[in-house]
């Protein structure tokens, strides 16, 4: 035995072994970090509050001079504002809601049956060589950031959708009842051009968590219809999609989250046209989102920051609440299948 | 060397009881085996031993364990220096997968804050000179432990354990991963180490149990859900010939479990 | 198909002559052919998108590109987005620096610490925070900082990393989790305090997927732009260093000069948009290699 360890053991010895076993040997660092972990988790708590919180407050003043419910019209003409009368109100914002409800929907509408048949795909039809590669592919499209969507949808969807455009207002228009969404003139920069450059921005969205919900299909349930004969379509149709339901569920409520808070791309493409609701996808509108980011920067009227606050606010709790489903949704699925508890 | 006394310990995870009531004095340089069938409480009480229990949520202990003359469970007593006073090897060889040979048997002595070379260069060497691994990795100290067999993971988690010098040795089924040649080189080992260790194994393999051990204890359980017990402890020769129990005799004679 | 009787031929022929069995076939082929048209609209929307920025990107990438700024007006050509690519480096930098460590403690705490129902809400809330617009991070930002201080790079960098934050709880949580106990457990009977094991054997062992979910939160952050209108504002024509002052990036100069409707910026724009794709998806693809190493030395703790 060497030195330097005989004397260590020899020390050790000599200590009673009370002594040594003693709280008081060891300062206290589980106590110190145990408390910074904690202190950290509370913190989110503590910054999700005070995001509320302070949205709110700065878009307070506005909603004071104004009164709340006098927001609800589809109006938004800063010029307008004065300092010194509160009647009418120049901010209405209901035509951002609806801006940012329809290029929502419209963008899911295309990416959940996409997204959905992509993961599919993935999971249950292509052979194992592909899978790993097709995954990285389609988890690329979520790299690319908004502000190039945007710029590519500036420069080429934008012409490129003039056939669908014209298609639309010399035919979709003409059906009575829904004919009124499809009117022209198109204006290029649109609704339109907005909710597709959105759905290929919730694609990698969609087909990430569908992907994973496939994947906690489980494998008797899949073999049991192999068994029974079935076509690949037919074990999808019977054991892969009845299972994962809630899940694409969740997973479009998710990608929906997502397409409400997108702002540069949508921004630069949908004409930011403040002054009424286009009920045409050709026509030009506006997010809550795209108004903050198209005027901020310039807002020099009264009340105008702080009304661009209440549309700011307005979008918190509009995605905070789908959020709120959406991970509602997700977790009881994950409950029920006794996974992710 | 020392001596564990466990006295009137019951061990539970939230409201399930899944020890009840055990007594037994563990004598220094012998071996122990704690054998029953599965689910019979032998895990949970050896991990009562080294306060190792408490660590999973939600499980906590009635009854006292001393070391010696010290109880373990008091309250002046901190759990982490129990721990390096009391070694473990576990079912499964789990060394650290981010460090080398060398630094998974130093690990527990530079955790502990040692930090001259010299000191951690001759327990590496007497570590796995004593767990008899030194032979067949002296000349790759630096690879990854997670590179090793089966067996030689097993062993480097003996020397590791080893290496900080514990008075006592706890082993939770330390071969059931293991293949038979595997197997016979760690019973070989645990004949070497109990002349310098208090050392308790929990196994399932009554064989194995009467190879090993000096002293056998017996555990059962009543039916599912019910607490493990002690049923009966004494020399390992009379446990397997002569039983005082015939709950003991059925599971030496393969009857039952 | 166990049918004794008729010839193999004679089932299959049987079988195809099953106007229904036919049926289910040709169901089965037209399902499938509309799974590869949506992989094909998907793959394609891809290539077209970044065949589109390289063709426009390298007509007006060069080095002079990486180490100039822009001229003066936007209907000058030459210049480049040196500034940019600076304020991108350093406000992505101070926000990781802001985000990472805070992201792995609350991890830390969700894993080995978090029970009962403070770390179900902190759970919940993160999966929350993920959902946030970063527009409305940028306004919260712009009402705690801005009207306090200014525009500076610091409160871009401020509201990029609550951007980061969720998503680095988040994948460092999953990657903790999947420590295997028994790790954890060996250290704590070699008597090593829960502070020192989390810190020297738990978060090294998970290190490698740990790293990932930091450089996709880190390639997240790079690509961002609305907070940043709100925050570091931009400052299209100087280089700044100093984080204190407004800023600009190559995510805003990118904005500001594709909508100028000026063709010499928007060949700049086109460019900027390149180097950021080229720098985010190595940041990507670099994180997917990490993920793979990480599987297999996980694999070999798991063993």
């Amino acid at each position: 035995m060497p030195k330097g360890k005989a004397k260590e053991v020899a020390r050790a010895e000599t200590s009673s072994l009370a002594l040594q076993l003693s709280k008081k040997r060891r300062i206290t660092g589980d106590a110190i970090f145990a408390n910074l972990n904690r202190a950290s988790g509370i913190a989110v708590i503590a910054l999700l509050i005070a995001m509320i919180w302070f949205v709110l407050s700065e878009a307070t003043p506005s909603l004071r001079h104004y009164g709340i419910f006098s927001f609800f019209h589809t109006r938004w003409a800063p010029s307008e504002a004065s300092l010194a009368s509160s009647s009418p109100n120049p901010y209405g914002i209901v035509q951002f809601i609806y801006g940012t409800a329809i290029v929502s929907i419209i963008a899911m509408v295309i990416s959940v049956p996409v997204g959905v048949g992509v993961a599919l795909f993935i999971s249950e039809v292509c052979p194992k060589k592909l899978k790993k590669t097709l995954t990285t592919l389609t988890e690329l499209l979520a790299a690319v950031p908004s502000v190039v969507y945007g710029f590519w949808g500036i420069a080429v969807l934008v012409p490129a959708l003039r056939p669908a455009a014209g298609f639309m207002e010399n035919t979709l228009a003409k059906i009575p009842g829904v004919g009124g969404f499809f009117e022209g003139p198109f204006f290029g920069f649109s609704i339109l051009a907005a909710s597709v450059v959105l759905s290929i921005m919730v694609l990698p969205t969609v087909i990430a968590i569908s992907r994973e919900v496939f994947s906690t299909v489980p494998r008797d349930h899949r073999e049991a219809a192999i068994a029974l004969g079935g076509t690949r379509w037919e074990v999808i149709r019977t054991a892969v999609l009845p299972y994962s339901r809630s899940g694409v569920v969740g997973a479009s409520f998710l990608g929906l989250g997502r397409a409400l808070g997108e702002t540069i791309a949508v921004t630069m493409v949908i004409g930011n046209s403040v002054l009424g609701i286009s009920w045409s996808i050709l026509g030009q509108g506006a997010t809550l989102a795209s108004v903050i980011a198209n005027e901020f920067t310039e807002a020099n009227q009264p009340f105008h920051i702080e009304s661009l606050f209440v549309a700011g606010f307005a979008l918190m709790i509009l995605t905070l609440v789908v959020n709120v489903i959406a991970r509602v949704i997700v977790a009881r699925m994950g409950a029920a299948t006794g996974r992710a508890s | 060397m020392k001596r564990v006394s466990v006295d009137a310990v019951s061990a539970y995870f939230g409201a399930h009881k899944a020890v009840e009531d055990v007594s037994m004095v563990i004598e220094p340089a012998r071996v122990t085996a704690l054998i029953g069938p599965s689910g019979c409480g032998k895990s949970t009480l050896i991990r009562t031993i080294n306060r190792l229990h408490e660590v999973v949520p939600g499980a906590r202990i009635e009854g006292t364990v001393h070391l010696d003359e010290i109880d373990i469970y008091g309250e002046s007593i901190d759990p982490v220096l129990v721990r390096r006073q009391i070694g473990m090897v576990f079912q499964r060889p789990n060394p650290f997968p981010t460090m080398s040979i060398y630094d998974n048997v130093a690990s527990g002595l530079r955790l502990n804050r040692v930090k001259n070379k010299d000191t951690l260069d001759s327990a590496v060497e007497r570590s796995l000179k004593l767990a008899g691994l030194w032979d067949e990795v002296s000349s790759r100290l630096n690879n990854p432990g997670g590179g090793l067999s089966g067996g030689q993971q097993q062993r480097l988690c003996i020397a590791r354990a080893i290496a900080v010098e514990p008075a006592v040795l706890l082993m939770d089924e330390p071969c059931s991963a293991l293949d038979p040649i595997s197997t016979l080189k760690i019973e070989d080992l645990i004949h070497e180490l109990k002349e310098r260790y208090t050392i308790v194994i929990v196994t399932h393999n009554m064989q194995q149990a009467a190879r090993v051990s000096d002293v056998t204890a017996f555990f059962t359980i009543a039916g599912a859900g019910e607490p493990g017990r002690l049923i009966e402890m004494d020399e390992t020769s009379k446990i397997f010939t002569n039983p005082g129990d015939e709950r003991t005799e059925a599971y030496v004679t393969g009857r039952f479990g | 198909m166990t049918s004794p009787t008729p010839s193999g031929s004679a089932v299959v022929a049987e079988w195809a002559a099953d106007s229904n069995y036919r049926a289910r076939r040709i169901k089965n082929a037209v399902m499938t052919a509309l799974m590869l048209a949506a992989l094909a609209v998907t793959i394609g929307a891809l290539a077209w998108v970044l065949i589109y920025v390289a063709l426009q990107g390298f007509k007006y990438l060069n080095v002079g590109f990486l180490i100039k700024t822009p001229p003066g007006s936007p209907a000058k050509g030459g210049g480049g987005f040196y500034n940019g690519i600076i304020g991108t480096v350093i406000i992505v930098g101070i926000a990781f620096v802001v985000a990472a460590p805070v992201g792995v403690l609350v991890a830390v705490y969700l894993v080995e610490y978090g029970r009962g129902r403070t770390a179900a809400t902190v759970r919940f809330l993160a999966d929350v925070l993920v959902g946030v617009p970063s527009i409305v991070v940028g306004a919260f930002i712009y009402a705690t900082w801005v009207l306090n201080f200014g525009f500076s790079g610091l409160a871009g960098a401020l509201s990029l990393s609550i951007v980061m934050l969720p998503l680095i709880i988040r994948s460092a949580e999953e990657v903790i989790l999947l420590v295997p106990r028994d790790l954890r457990e060996a250290s704590y009977a070699l008597g090593v305090p829960k502070w020192k094991t989390t810190l020297r054997i738990t978060l090294p062992t998970a290190r490698n997927g740990i790293l990932t979910g930091m450089m996709l939160a880190v390639a997240r952050a790079a690509g961002e732009t609305a907070p940043l209108i709100l925050t570091a504002l931009g400052n299209d024509l100087f280089t700044e260093y100093n984080p204190l002052h407004r800023m600009s990036t190559l995510s805003l100069l990118i904005f500001h000069n594709a909508t100028t409707g000026f063709k010499p910026a928007q060949a700049r724009a086109w460019a900027g948009a390149l180097v950021l794709i080229i720098m985010i998806l190595s940041l990507t693809l670099v994180s997917r290699w990490l993920s793979g190493r990480r599987e297999r030395t996980m694999g070999g703790a798991v063993k």
